[in-house]
């Protein structure tokens, strides 16, 4: 492992102006993803940041002109939130994701923050001897035609095909959550569907965030859906592994008739994947297993897959069919 | 050395639930490991070591250049084949590191690096450049590979056997099953990665060896390295205190050892420590290899059956051949007048195959029960109605008479407390709200093995206590406490009067922590022992007193035919939808000889069920054909079961005692969970969905049809 430089910062605007006076800085929060890959050498930072004193550790009602929401600090842990009650009552697909993301020791290290900022666990990604295009532009992309079983299959490229893999993101894009970010400019809100970007022709910038932008928090909308919304993960073992698929939903039913409903997917993209056409085809339609497979299919008209992946496209579909139906019985009860 | 016959002993405390000897100081952190050692146990000031890689499959180091790494602060050698210490026997090329230029695998040691610190060897490895000229390399198994019939197969067996006409009998078979079942590689993860310290002394010119290694047994460490390192066995001291598991992976000396031993050649006197990384496991320290049994079983329309095939594809490496044992227990395992095995092995670009977890028994088991549930489903036979009706009356492979086969006696044992009788034999027709839900059986079988080589020493302490010492090594399984059984009974005092003395080669000599045959081996010489000291010196020896003897030969080897034989049951749970898999039971009844100690033998039980389930449903690494290496090479990517996935797991052994195999009425544990689990699982998951997986892994994908499974 480098040498390297270690700061702490007690205030965001204070993190903010470290970073910015460090060359080769990187902030550190609970440092679960950061940590190994300085181990490994995936990440060569000259400096960390580290920002988990911070006390952005907070969970608070809001209130403003848009409507109420839960504004969640960036240095909550992972468990702490999935705990909170007002996320388990209003949000369950956020208590739910959380849960079923890695072990409990490393919920309870893992910030909120750097939970949505941890990198793809593509197997080449994390071996510094093989290539990899986000790890070293340019080298080429071994999971291509490699070790294909967690590819994406949707939004890739032939520059990089891998998933992002926080489960927290997909529940939160999933119920229009967005990022409270500082940087030098200032504050800015982001879209949690819009931080994170498609592969394209650079792989190796996972988000649309600036260098030294630091994320204070996650603002989370109140709405009527939220509330009933749910989380579903598909992994290869019963707990402790990253999604194969998963599918974040929120549904509400008028009259026998979808009258809201969002999807969202992870494990099958660069970034978790808003199911917007799928959506849009389940609304105004009655929820049953048929209209869910077609929204799903018509969703998935641009998946491409190999023969490792290819086990997705069924997989997703029925997921995300159980855990609509799933969801409707809720509903109606 | 003394040899005395070890008569049956008289038990007191053997099949008494006792606590682990060294729990406490486990769970309390203080027990030290082969890295943990200081200046109290003679490692002082010690350099710690890094190895550099090799990232081609096959061809040249042209150059390593050091520059970067010796300038780095605190680097303070680096070692390659131009300057490394040389060998005096190079044919192990596993071990003769750093002797020449060429690269058999990727993930070969290149180099080494010595620091001051950890960190900073850490850091100097990673600048360590390696120009590699590559050559072509295969590193996949397939049926495609160029293959060749090695002269035996692990330990010492025929690659291949030939009894009766086997073609005439499928010929006229009633019912043929025949089907190609694939294990993947696997890699042993014992909790605690390899590990050594080595330093050398020189007392006048005598050279001398010092060693603690994270290894399944001292002497065969000092034994391999000896020779190869101009010295006599003796001019070496191994210790292993205390070891976190090995599972084979540590059954004998891999790479890293000699790596450790070369760079402390280098250091004057100064100690190595090693420790290899998890990701390194992947590449160094032994993995089973993956297996391709294409089996055929020839049976009439009730079942019976008349011909057995089992052809072997697996795979070794270009560097040293191993050759696992697939087809031997289909050798044994059931009547059938005409049968025919045969093992071919594809020599790959790839590390050394090595020692996981019952080598052989575990594939070849996991193939044969599941061609076995195939026939039952074929034959419209009850699995085990099945195995019954192919009771053989001897070993069909010696012609010897068993000495204590009780298979039927597993299966009915474990049917009646598993709920056998109320299953419907139909696949398919069991559903619980999402969930598919059935049920399946396998056996399994293990060697009785004993080794030769052992011997103990028994030493009078006075006031009634005494000290007894065999270099065998406990790596987690309980050892240390059932040796102390075995001497408290052969010496007929309680447990809490021996102080037993383990894992050191200045001890009286021990065979490897393997093979399921260590308490036997051990035990046996620990009783020998202790009976030759009373003869020697009577009831009340005087303090001081000891004798050290060896067990002579045992004739009933010869005349019986010794194995252990279990019988496993599962309930699998597919989701309809998802296709993901659960095993809410897992249940094994065992006959496995006399039990010397409930607590640890159950854990040894357990820790095979989990281990075969791991296998049935997890473990896989993905060697990636064109780099060469495993790329699921952490416990991130490479699953074991986690603790979710362990349900109601439980198992329970026939109360009986094999006096013919041991003086302790045992046999070995270690092994025979594992063994056949795959198979019950898989057998579970068919009746579950009517989905028949013959690869290893079965995982959710094999699940996942359009509509749902
Ligand atoms: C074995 C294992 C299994 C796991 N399984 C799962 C799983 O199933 N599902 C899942 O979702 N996750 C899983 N995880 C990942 C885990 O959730 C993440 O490692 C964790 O959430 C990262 O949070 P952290 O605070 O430790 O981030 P760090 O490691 O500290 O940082 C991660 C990245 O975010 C940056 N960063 C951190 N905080 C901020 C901030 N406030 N603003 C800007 N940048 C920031 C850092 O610079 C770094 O690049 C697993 C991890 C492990 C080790
Ligand atoms: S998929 Fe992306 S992260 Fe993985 S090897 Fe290709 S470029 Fe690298």
């Amino acid at each position: 492992m480098k040498d390297l430089t270690y700061l702490t910062a007690d205030t965001a605007d204070s993190a903010v102006e470290l970073f910015a006076a460090t060359p080769g800085a990187q902030f550190l929060g609970g440092g679960t993803n950061l940590i190994d890959h300085l181990k490994l050498g995936v990440a060569t930072p000259d400096a960390l940041v580290d920002i988990s004193r911070i006390p952005l550790d907070r969970v608070e009602e809001y209130q403003d002109a848009i409507g109420s929401g839960l504004r969640i600090g960036s240095n909550v842990r992972n468990s702490d939130l999935a705990a909170h009650p007002v996320v388990r009552a209003s949000f369950p697909a956020v208590s739910r994701a959380l849960l079923a993301g890695a072990s409990g020791q490393i919920r309870n290290q893992a910030t909120t923050g750097g939970n949505l900022l941890q990198r793809t666990r593509c197997v080449y990604f994390q071996d510094v001897t093989t290539p990899c295009n986000k790890r070293e532009p340019g080298t080429g992309c071994s999971a291509l035609e490699g070790y294909g079983r967690h590819n994406a299959v949707l939004g890739a490229s032939d520059a990089c095909v891998a998933t992002h893999p926080s489960d927290l993101a997909v529940a939160l894009a999933a119920l229009d959550a967005s990022v409270v970010v500082l940087g030098p400019e200032g504050e800015r809100r982001i879209a949690l569907d819009d931080l994170h970007r498609l592969p394209d022709d650079d792989p190796s910038i996972d988000t649309i965030l600036e260098p030294g932008e630091l994320i204070t928090s996650v603002e989370l909308p109140r709405t009527a859906v939220a509330a009933q919304s749910t989380y579903r993960k598909v992994r290869d073992r019963a707990s402790f592994a990253f999604a194969l698929v998963s599918v974040a939903a929120a549904l509400q039913v008028e009259g026998g008739r979808v009258s809201d409903v969002r999807i969202a997917w992870g494990g099958v993209a660069h970034k978790p994947w808003r199911a917007r056409r799928a959506e849009d085809w389940l609304r105004g339609r009655a929820i049953t297993e048929q209209t869910i497979r077609a929204a799903v299919a018509e969703e998935l008209t641009a998946a491409r897959t190999n023969a490792q992946s290819v086990y997705k496209v069924p997989m997703l579909t029925n997921t995300t069919t159980l855990a609509l139906l799933r969801l409707a019985e809720e509903v109606a009860q | 050395m003394t040899e005395q016959v070890a008569r049956p002993v008289k038990i007191r405390t053997i099949g008494r639930r006792t606590d682990r000897a060294d729990g406490v100081e486990k769970v309390t952190g203080r027990a030290t490991y082969a890295v943990e050692h200081g200046v109290d146990d003679g490692v002082v000031d010690p350099l710690h070591l890094w190895l550099v890689q090799s990232t081609v499959a096959k061809g040249r180091v042209s150059a390593v250049r050091a520059e970067a790494a010796l300038s780095h602060p605190g680097v303070v050698a680096v070692i390659d084949h131009t300057n490394a210490p040389r060998l005096h026997d190079t044919d192990n090329r596993e071990l003769a590191i750093l002797q020449d230029d060429r690269v058999g695998f990727r993930g070969q040691i290149v180099a080494l690096v010595l620091a001051e610190t950890l960190e900073a060897a850490r850091q100097g490895a990673a600048l360590v450049e390696v120009d590699q000229e590559v050559d072509p390399h295969e590193v996949e198994l397939t049926e495609h590979n160029a293959t060749y019939r090695p002269e035996t197969v692990n330990p010492d067996m025929d690659t291949d056997t030939d009894e009766g006409d086997v073609d005439a009998a499928f010929a006229q078979a009633d019912v043929v099953v025949d089907h190609t079942y694939r294990t993947p590689y696997e890699h042993n993860n014992p909790l605690e990665a390899h590990a050594t310290t080595a330093w050398w002394e020189s007392d006048g010119g005598d050279e001398r060896l010092t060693m603690f290694d994270s290894t399944q047994g001292v002497h065969g460490v000092a034994q391999s390295l000896a020779p190869m390192l101009g010295l006599a066995p003796g001019q070496i001291r191994v210790r292993a205190p205390y070891v976190g598991g090995g599972f084979g992976s540590k059954g004998e000396a891999h790479a890293h050892v000699m790596a450790a031993v070369l760079a402390a050649r280098t250091t004057e006197g100064r100690p190595v420590k090693l420790a290899v990384t998890r990701q390194q496991m992947f590449a160094l320290t032994g993995y089973r290899t993956a297996t391709i049994s294409h089996i055929r079983l020839g049976a009439s329309a009730d079942g019976r059956l008349d011909a057995i095939e089992h052809i072997v594809q697996e795979q070794t490496s270009t560097i040293r051949e191993f050759a696992e044992q697939t087809a031997s227990p289909t050798r044994m395992m059931y009547a059938a007048p005409n049968r025919r095995t045969r093992h071919r092995l594809a020599r790959l670009d790839v590390a050394v195959p090595s020692w996981m977890r019952a080598p052989g028994e575990m594939p070849g088991m996991f193939a044969q029960e599941v061609a076995m549930d195939e026939l039952a489903v074929s034959c419209g036979v009850d699995p085990i109605l099945l195995r019954e009706l192919n009771e053989p009356d001897t070993d069909p492979e010696t012609g010897l008479p068993f000495n204590n086969r009780r298979l039927v006696d597993c299966l009915r044992h474990g049917a009646e407390r598993f709920g056998w009788a109320a299953r419907n034999r139909e696949p398919r027709a069991t559903r619980d709200g999402e969930w598919w839900v059935g049920t399946g059986v396998a056996s399994a079988t293990y060697p009785a093995n004993r080794m030769p080589g052992n011997a103990a020493r028994v030493r009078s302490l006075g006031d009634g206590r005494y000290a007894v010492a065999i270099a065998s090594v406990d790596i987690g399984t309980g050892a240390r406490t059932v040796l102390s059984q075995i001497a408290a009974d052969a010496l007929d005092v309680e447990p809490s009067a021996i102080d037993l003395e383990v894992a050191d080669t200045r001890l009286p000599a021990a065979t490897v922590a393997g093979g399921s045959s260590g308490t036997s081996s051990w035990g046996t010489a620990i009783v020998a022992a202790a009976q030759r000291f009373r003869k020697d010196h009577g009831d009340s020896a005087e303090p001081g007193l000891e004798t050290t003897a060896t067990p002579a030969d045992d004739p009933a080897e010869e005349r019986l035919s010794f194995h252990s034989f279990g019988a496993v049951f599962a309930e699998a749970r597919v989701n309809h939808w998802t296709g993901e898999i659960r095993v809410p039971r897992l249940f094994g009844v065992y006959s496995v000889g006399r039990v010397i100690n409930p607590m640890t033998a159950r854990s040894q039980f357990l820790g095979g069920l989990v281990m075969g389930l791991s296998a049935g449903l997890f473990e896989d690494s993905y060697r990636d054909p064109r780099l060469g290496h495993v790329v699921t090479q952490d416990l991130a990517t490479y699953h074991v079961a986690a603790h979710a996935d362990v349900l109601d797991v439980d198992a329970e052994w026939l109360e009986e005692s094999d006096d013919t195999f041991t003086p302790m009425g045992s046999r070995g544990i270690g092994e025979i969970g594992i063994v056949g689990t795959a198979a019950a699982v898989a057998n579970a998951t068919f009746h579950a969905t009517g989905t028949r997986v013959r690869s290893l892994p079965i995982t959710v994908d094999d699940f996942s049809g359009a509509d749902g499974i």
